[in-house]
C-alpha cells in the first residue's frame, strides 16, 4: 500500500494523530468504498475529511483511486462546496455565524473583532495552527443571534466586548 | 403503561441545547430521585417549542406551565417548590414584555402561542422525538397502516392530496399532489423519494426543527409517497451543519426499522420502502431540485435545465419526487383528518398553515406556524410582541436571498404565496428578518448580494456575472462612489439576470435588490446623491465624532482607538477623532462610558 503521509499533525478532535495513523485510517474508512465510483464521493470526502481536518491533495487522490474516478472530478467536487477545505484549520475554529438574523444584530462587528484580535482573516489560520476563523451560514440558532461556534462550544446574544474574553479563554487552553 | 402525576418536558431543539438544556435534564434526572419523586415526574426531552430567544424553556404539566431562561442552577428550585410543594416558581415565568401579566403564563394563551395553529410541528416540544411509540400514540403512522392495510389504490391518495391543496412548502409553491401524480404516472421500475432538508436560506430553521422534533412525520410522509409513486427507495439531503437533526432522523430511522414501518413487507403487505441520508456539504444552489440530485449522485451541485423534470428523469435518470421537509410533515394528518380539514384552513389558493423562522429585531425570536392568510402585522406585533428597544419597524425580509422585502405600507398583506409574490417578495422556505429603523436596506440588500456571488455555481454566465457586477455596484454605492448612472445599471443588471438565468438561484438573485429598490428607493438614492447612510451604517458613508461638550476628558477612548488617531488632554481638554485616520471600527463608542460620541 502506497504511502500518504501529509505534512503536520491532524488537529482535528481531542487526540492528535500522527501522519502514519491518520493515513492508516483513511485506509480503513476507504475500505468501504473501494470501485463504488462517483456516488459514493461525498462520503467518502465527508469521512477523510474527519481524519485529515481538510482535504490535501494527496487524500484526494487517494480517494480517486479508492473510487476508481478521476482526481480532476474528486477536485472538482471538493472545491465545489464549501464544507469542504484544502487548508488546514486550526485547533480552535472560530465559526463566525454571517446568517441574515445574526447580520441584522451586528454579526459583522463581532466578526472584524475576532478578526483583529487574532490578526488574520476569515479562512485563514495562525502560523502556530491554534485557531482560524471561518465566517459560517446560519447554523440556525437564530434565537440567540448573534452567535458563533468555537468548534462545539455555542456563544450567543454576543457583544464585541466579549471576543476578547472568549480568546484569552482559549488561548490558555 | 406507567402513569406519571407529572410531566417536565425540556426542549432539546438546537438553540435550547446551545443554552445547556441538555445539562437542565441532568439535574432534574440527579434531583427527582433525592427527592423521592422519581416515579411521580417524568422528564421528557422534546422538539422545538418555538420560543427559541427566551430558551432554553422547561414546560411543566398538567398546567402546562412554561419557564424561560433556565439555568441548570434553576432546576434545584422547580423541583423543591414547584414539583415537591406545587407552588409555581414566579420568579421564571416570564418576566416578558409581550405577556402582559403573569396570569397570561400558560403556554396556550400567552400573546405568541394564542395566534398560532401548529399542523406541521403539531408534534414538536409535545413528544419526544427518539421514542418511536410516543409518536405513535399521537396518531403516528396511522396514516401509513390504513393506507397498507385497506390496499387504498396510490391514485385515491394522490387525489387526497391534490384537494387538500396542499402546495410546497419549500418556496416554489408547486401543488405537491400533482407532482406524485406526475412521478406516478411515469413507468418505470424504479422511482426515488427525494427529501430537501438542505436548508439552506440564512435566517430560516423550520426544517431543522422539524427534523430535531418530529423525525418520524416525514419518514411516514416519505414512505406514503414511496407508496403512491411506487419507489422503493428514498434519500433525506439533510445539512451536515445540522448534527442534532442527523442524530435524531438516524435514531428514528433505525427504530421505524426495528418496528417493521420502513424496510421489507411493511405492515406486512408486499410493499418495501428503505431510506437513507446523504449529507450535503454546504452549497445553497443544492435547495435547488436538479442540483440536490446531482449532489446526491456524488456530483458537483450543478443545476441542469428543466425539462426534463425530475418527475420524468431525475435522481440517477430515474422518475424522482422531491419535496421539502414541512411539506412532507403534512402528510400524515392530511390523511388521518381528510382533505376537506386541511383545505378548510388559510386562502383560496394556499390551503393550511405555514411556519416560519422569525427572526431579527422582533422581540419574540422563535418559530412560529400561522394559518395562512395571517398578516404580516399580526405575525410582527401580536405573535412576535413587536420591536424591541422602542425602535421604529422598517421592513420585514421574507424568502431570504431569493425573497424580498416587505415595507411597512404593505403590514396588512395576509400572507400567502400569490401575495407575497406580489409584494415583491416571496414565500421562500420560511425565514422571517424583521428590521428596524437601524437597518440599512442598501447594505441588506448588498449582503444578500454577497451570499449569492459566493453561492452561485458559475454555470450559467448570467447569474454568475450578473451577481457579481451587481455586488460591485452596490458597494459601489455602499462606499458613497456611485452616480445616479449606477443606480440605472443596477436595475438593469438586475432584470437582465432575472430573465436570463438557468436556476432559481439566479432568476430570484435580483430580488433583494428590486425589492429594496421599489420600496426604500430614496435611501439608495440619499446614499448616491447625498452621500449619507441616515442608519450610519455603511461605514464610507459615516463618521465618528465627539461631542466637545458631552466629553469627560477621560481618555478611555483614545486608550481603545486601535489606530491612536484620537488626540486631547487627560482631564483638561476634549478629545477629538482624526476623522482621515479613523478607520471606524466603533471601539471608541463601545468604550465611552458618556455617550459623547455618535455617528454622524
Amino acid at each position: 500500500m502506497l504511502s500518504y503521509a501529509v505534512g503536520g499533525e491532524s488537529t482535528v478532535g481531542k487526540t492528535k494523530l500522527t501522519p502514519e495513523e491518520m493515513s492508516k485510517k483513511l485506509d480503513e474508512a476507504l475500505t468501504h468504498y473501494e470501485g463504488q465510483g462517483q456516488k459514493a464521493l461525498m462520503s467518502a470526502l465527508q469521512e477523510a475529511q474527519e481524519i485529515y481536518g481538510y482535504l490535501p491533495l494527496p487524500v484526494q487522490k487517494r480517494v480517486a483511486m479508492t473510487l476508481n474516478i478521476s482526481v480532476a472530478e474528486v477536485y472538482g467536487v471538493v472545491s465545489f462546496y464549501s464544507f469542504f477545505s484544502l487548508k488546514p484549520k486550526g485547533e480552535y475554529v472560530f465559526n463566525v455565524c454571517l446568517g441574515t438574523a445574526c447580520y441584522v444584530k451586528g454579526a459583522q462587528k463581532i466578526l472584524e473583532r475576532i478578526e483583529d484580535n487574532l490578526g488574520i482573516k476569515a479562512g485563514d489560520v495562525t502560523t502556530d495552527r491554534k485557531f482560524s476563523i471561518s465566517a459560517c451560514r446560519c447554523v440556525g440558532a437564530c434565537g440567540l443571534a448573534p452567535v458563533i461556534l468555537v468548534n462545539d462550544d455555542v456563544y450567543g446574544r454576543l457583544t464585541p466586548e466579549e471576543i476578547p474574553g472568549i480568546i484569552a479563554k482559549y488561548k490558555e487552553a | 403503561m406507567e402513569l406519571y402525576r407529572a410531566h417536565v418536558l425540556v426542549c432539546c431543539g438546537t438553540g435550547c441545547t446551545s443554552s445547556n438544556s441538555d445539562q437542565i435534564i441532568t439535574q432534574f434526572d440527579k434531583l427527582l430521585p433525592e427527592n423521592n419523586i422519581e416515579k411521580e415526574v417524568k422528564v421528557v426531552k422534546t422538539g422545538c417549542f418555538g420560543l427559541c430567544a427566551e430558551g432554553p424553556i422547561v414546560v411543566v404539566y398538567p398546567e402546562g406551565v412554561m419557564y424561560y431562561r433556565v439555568d441548570p442552577k434553576d432546576v434545584a428550585e422547580i423541583v423543591s417548590e414547584h414539583l415537591v410543594k406545587g407552588r409555581h416558581v414566579e420568579r421564571l415565568m416570564v418576566p416578558h414584555p409581550a405577556s402582559p401579566s403573569s396570569e397570561a403564563n400558560s403556554s396556550d394563551e400567552s400573546n405568541f402561542f394564542k395566534k398560532q395553529l401548529r399542523i406541521a410541528l403539531r408534534n414538536c416540544g409535545a413528544i419526544n422525538p427518539e421514542e418511536i411509540d410516543e409518536y405513535i400514540a399521537h396518531d403516528g403512522y396511522l396514516a401509513l397502516g390504513t393506507i397498507l392495510s385497506e390496499k387504498r389504490d396510490p391514485l385515491d391518495i394522490i387525489d387526497e392530496i391534490k384537494r387538500s391543496g396542499l402546495r410546497g412548502r419549500g418556496g416554489g409553491g408547486f401543488p405537491t399532489g400533482m407532482k406524485w401524480e406526475f412521478a406516478a404516472k411515469v413507468e418505470n421500475d424504479t422511482k426515488y423519494v427525494c427529501c430537501n432538508a438542505d436548508e439552506g436560506d440564512p435566517g430560516a430553521f423550520m426544517d431543522r426543527s422539524i427534523l430535531e422534533g418530529d423525525p418520524h412525520s416525514v419518514i411516514e410522509a416519505m414512505t406514503i409517497a414511496g407508496y403512491c409513486i411506487g419507489a422503493s427507495q428514498g434519500y433525506v439531503y439533510v445539512r451536515a451543519e445540522y448534527p442534532i437533526a442527523v442524530q435524531r432522523l438516524k435514531h428514528a430511522m433505525k427504530q421505524a426499522k426495528e418496528y417493521g414501518l420502513i424496510g421489507k413487507n411493511i405492515f406486512g403487505s408486499d410493499f418495501s420502502f428503505d431510506l437513507d441520508i446523504r449529507l450535503g456539504a454546504g452549497a445553497f444552489v443544492c435547495g435547488e431540485e436538479t442540483a440536490l440530485m446531482r449532489s446526491i449522485e456524488g456530483k458537483r451541485g450543478n443545476p441542469t435545465p428543466r425539462p426534463p423534470f425530475p418527475a420524468v428523469r431525475g435522481l440517477f435518470n430515474k422518475p424522482t419526487i422531491l419535496n421539502n421537509v414541512e411539506t412532507y410533515a403534512n402528510i400524515p394528518i392530511i390523511l388521518t383528518k381528510g382533505a376537506e380539514w386541511f383545505a378548510s384552513m388559510g386562502t383560496e389558493r394556499s390551503k393550511g398553515t405555514k411556519v416560519f423562522a422569525l427572526g431579527g429585531k422582533v422581540q419574540n425570536v422563535g418559530l412560529v406556524e400561522i394559518p395562512m392568510g395571517t398578516t404580516v402585522r399580526e405575525i410582527v406585533f401580536e405573535i412576535g410582541g413587536g420591536i424591541p428597544g422602542g425602535k421604529e419597524f422598517k421592513a420585514v425580509q421574507t424568502g431570504g436571498p431569493s425573497g424580498g422585502c416587505i415595507p411597512a405600507s404593505l403590514l396588512d398583506t395576509p400572507i400567502d404565496y400569490d401575495n407575497l409574490v406580489a409584494a415583491g417578495s416571496m414565500m421562500g422556505s420560511g425565514g422571517m428578518i424583521v428590521m428596524d429603523e437601524e437597518t440599512c436596506m442598501v447594505d441588506i440588500a448588498r449582503f444578500f448580494l454577497e451570499f449569492t456571488v459566493d453561492e452561485s455555481c458559475g454555470k450559467c454566465t448570467p447569474c454568475r456575472i450578473g451577481t457579481k457586477r451587481m455586488y460591485e455596484l452596490l458597494t459601489k454605492i455602499i462606499e458613497g462612489q456611485a452616480t445616479l448612472d449606477d443606480l440605472e445599471a443596477l436595475e438593469k443588471v438586475a432584470l437582465s439576470l432575472k430573465n436570463g438565468s438557468l436556476c432559481a438561484l439566479g432568476q430570484t438573485a435580483a430580488n433583494p435588490v428590486l425589492s429594496t429598490l421599489k420600496h426604500f428607493r430614496n435611501e439608495y438614492i440619499q446614499h448616491v446623491v447625498d452621500k449619507k447612510c441616515a442608519c450610519h451604517v455603511c461605514k464610507g458613508l459615516t463618521e465618528y465624532y465627539i461631542i466637545p461638550e458631552m466629553c469627560k476628558k477621560c481618555g478611555l477612548c483614545a486608550k481603545k482607538c486601535p489606530v491612536n488617531c484620537i488626540s486631547g488632554v487627560l482631564g483638561k481638554e476634549p478629545y477629538v477623532i482624526d476623522a482621515s485616520q479613523c478607520i471606524k471600527c466603533g471601539a471608541c463608542m463601545e468604550a465611552c462610558k458618556f455617550k459623547a460620541i455618535i455617528k454622524q
